[in-house]
């Protein structure tokens, strides 16, 4: 069946496509064909971590998604000043690096912390942070933002009218709870549930600052350590394997699942409601908004307050770091563009006959990233580039590589739908007027889509930029990214000069979004 | 002269057949009832939708596989008819080709004089009102000068009387410049006040036109069904 006529061609995004494509599964095969050596290696320690990753990850999704109800909850039907900072703040975490929030986390609750310190005035014993309860502490910490905002998005989803009509039959609390709000979390939670399961699944840095040792090694970590300590080659590739099958299927399962995305805009709008004006409910509502602001806030005023006395005589390598960790970013992020732009607009075309079936690879191929655990593919790539060329001195172009993988899912689903509306919306337009091919995304496409292309530009740049995760793989001592260097800062128990490190990190990240993400909307037309 | 040829049309799986001519300098409303394929019809004759058999031609020469641009066709949509991050003057100027350079030429100008916006080519679309949105579509289609105008209801959210000053303003162009106009319409009275003949659409058939008078005088089964 023949398509419609469309403006752009879909051919340099299916191109796009396949090279994603390629690198991830042909690093997959390569990690696979490595590993059937070593079938039989699978030993305790492996299956020690195997049940790790799968209890931490549940116990994070659990506990972020079950305090996340209260407070969505609370944040839906309540007006304050502050309120809209507070929602955009709980995006932050998304660009906030891990190991920034994991230094927070230890300066706050850590044995020398903050409320150890306050414990011990009580004569109690200090708090330790390490091990299953930090590991989850911090995925909370990561991910409770997260969980808030895609199930606020459902409380945001529930027509106005409906609420109207429930004052007006006097309908409140429990029956409430029942007619409205219940059969809108059994729609949302399942998904909010799958994407922390599937996010804290792959978490590399966390495990690997927090966790550790025989009880508290997940997959990611166990693949780092065979891969860096023993140097077993074999055993990493079969450690990859089991992480692909993991994350394949939660990947699958939370896309199936999840409808939100949890970044999207308008969810500072609150909704007028008439239920819940007690005191009681006012004041349990105030209370869980207030313990989670606290517990967002505290570990992020302690990297700023620890950090400001570091940042002062930071060392010169810590400099060096962080302009290597800009160029890795830099280099992501035009990356990313260059692939995404063609892919999303492949995927836009969409269609019902030939270019539909190639829309719908375009977009499965930018989803592979998802599925895809970042130190597979860097193991791939050290087997694949190890005949040919040393790969510790390529560290840097793979870590920018597998960075712009990891942020493609993203960058996509923010171009995918406004290439879909730009095309939709203009595309015939632009054919009866013959602006066609590179005239059309000139002239219409790459204005009409700026603010999206700003904010995934900005946002793949933070990623990278904040990334501890193949370096871990790669960087021998001379070359290391910011986040590195904080990790061998800490590592070493130069917390001073780590805290400077992270609050460094910190701002990078966060100008390094703002200042991308205002360019794109500077002057744009709606 | 342009001719449908047998054609069968499909729109994702949607199929509209035609087998007629429409006489140069005609003005010819299509009507039928909605989701009876007028819009399908008129974006194949614009090289949108492909045909799935047949062939049309223009002066004898096969078109069926021309690009839009490349087909003596200007068509007007429901909506978005201006890029909204473009200027007025820009707008018009594309009709005179696919760059932003000729904004700033003398035709544009006199385009833009003759819909009555003088003065406005540096505005953008969002500070115009609807009407005056229509009327810088027209002047690019004055720009544009093809010898076969296609209206997809570009009017429809206008007024009763601007719509009808529209119509007459697009009636009085294609006049004044000999081209032919397939005209979509809801309103059978937009169809008696400009068009010579009426296209029906009903039943997955583009039946062949027919003039205005006789056929409003004694409407078929199927026009009487859609007038009520």
């Amino acid at each position: 069946m023949a398509d419609r006529a469309q403006p752009v061609s879909g051919t340099p995004g299916l191109v796009a496509a396949f090279g994603v494509a390629a690198v991830i599964l042909g690093t997959l095969l390569t990690v696979a064909l490595r590993a059937e050596g070593g079938a039989g290696l699978f030993g305790p320690a492996d299956w020690s971590a195997l049940r790790f990753t799968l209890l931490q990850a549940s116990l994070s999704a659990l506990l972020s998604v079950g305090l996340a109800v209260p407070v969505a909850r609370a944040l839906a039907r309540r007006r304050f000043r502050g309120r809209a900072a507070l929602i955009g703040l709980m995006g932050a975490p998304f660009i906030l690096p891990v190991i920034v929030g994991v230094l927070g986390l230890v300066t706050v609750f850590g044995r020398g912390g903050w409320i150890s310190q306050i414990l011990g005035q009580f004569g109690l014993p200090p708090l330790s942070i390490y091990g299953l309860h930090g590991v989850v502490l911090a995925h909370v910490f990561f991910n409770l933002p997260l969980a808030t905002r895609l199930i606020l998005q459902g409380w945001q989803e529930v027509p106005g009218e409906r609420f109207r009509l429930a004052a007006q039959l006097g309908i409140e609390g429990w029956s409430m709870w029942r007619l409205i709000e219940l059969p809108m979390l059994m729609r949302v939670v399942p998904g909010a549930l799958a994407v922390v399961f599937a996010l804290c699944l792959t978490s590399f840095a966390v495990a690997l600052t927090l966790g550790g040792g025989p009880r508290a090694t997940t997959i990611e970590l166990a693949i780092y350590q065979a891969f860096t300590f023993d140097f077993d080659l074999g055993r990493a590739a079969l450690l990859s394997l089991v992480q692909l099958v993991l994350t394949g299927v939660t990947a699958w399962v939370a896309l199936r699942l999840g409808s939100g995305e949890g970044f999207g805009a308008g969810l500072d709008r609150a909704i007028r409601r008439w239920d819940g004006q007690g005191a009681l409910r006012r004041g349990l509502d105030a209370g869980w908004i207030g313990l989670a602001a606290l517990f967002l806030l505290l570990p992020l005023s302690a990297v700023v307050l620890a950090g400001l006395a570091g940042m002062i005589g930071l060392p010169g390598q810590v400099w060096r770091s962080a302009a290597i960790s800009l160029a890795v970013a830099g280099a992501s992020t035009v990356l990313v563009l260059i692939v995404a732009l063609p892919m999303a607009i492949a995927a836009a075309r969409g269609g019902r006959g030939r270019g539909g079936i190639l829309a719908r690879m375009v977009e499965l191929s930018g989803l592979l990233g998802l599925a895809a655990s970042p130190l597979v593919i860097g193991t791939g790539l050290f087997i694949l580039m190890r005949p040919l060329t040393d790969p510790i001195a390529m560290a840097l172009p793979v870590t920018a590589l597998v960075n712009a993988l990891m942020a493609l899912p993203f960058a996509l689903r923010i171009l995918g739908p406004r290439a879909r509306d730009v095309l939709a919306g203009e595309g015939r337009l632009g054919l009866s007027l013959g602006l066609t091919g590179g005239r059309f995304v000139r002239l219409v496409l790459w204005p009409r889509m700026r603010p999206q292309i700003g904010f995934a530009a900005g946002l793949t740049a933070a990623l990278s930029m904040g990334d501890l995760g193949v370096i871990a793989l790669f960087a021998d001592p001379d070359t290391a990214t910011l986040p590195l260097q904080i990790y061998r800062l800490m590592g070493a128990y130069r917390m001073e000069s780590a805290a400077g490190a992270a609050l460094l990190l910190l701002l990078l990240s966060l100008a390094l979004f703002y200042i991308i993400d205002r360019g794109g909307r500077y002057h744009a037309e709606a | 002269m342009l001719k449908l040829e047998s054609c069968v049309i499909d729109n994702d799986g949607f199929r509209l057949a035609a087998d007629w001519a429409l006489a140069p300098g005609r003005l010819v409303a299509v009507i039928g009832p909605s989701g009876g394929g007028k819009t399908t019809l008129l974006e194949a004759v614009a090289g949108f939708v492909p045909l799935a058999e047949g062939r049309i031609t223009w002066q004898g020469r096969d078109i069926s596989a021309a690009a839009p641009d490349a087909r003596p066709v200007a068509m007007l949509f429901q909506d978005g008819n201006l890029f909204p991050h473009l200027s007025v003057a820009q707008n018009a100027g594309l009709g005179l080709g696919p760059s932003l350079a000729h904004a700033g030429e003398a035709a544009v100008a006199e385009a833009l004089a003759r819909v009555g916006l003088d003065g406005f080519g540096g505005r953008k679309p969002a500070a115009l009102s609807g009407g005056q949105r229509a009327r810088v579509a027209l002047a690019r289609v004055l720009l544009q000068r093809r010898a076969l105008l296609l209206l997809d209801e570009p009017f429809a959210a206008l007024g009763p009387a601007l719509r009808a000053e529209m119509l007459d303003m697009v009636a009085e162009l294609a006049r004044e410049t000999g081209a032919s106009l397939l005209m979509v319409s809801h309103d059978p009275g937009d169809a008696q006040r400009i068009a010579d003949e009426v296209v029906v659409v009903s039943d997955g058939v583009a039946h062949a036109p027919r003039e205005t008078g006789p056929l409003f005088a004694d409407p078929p089964a199927n026009l009487r069904a859609y007038l009520g």
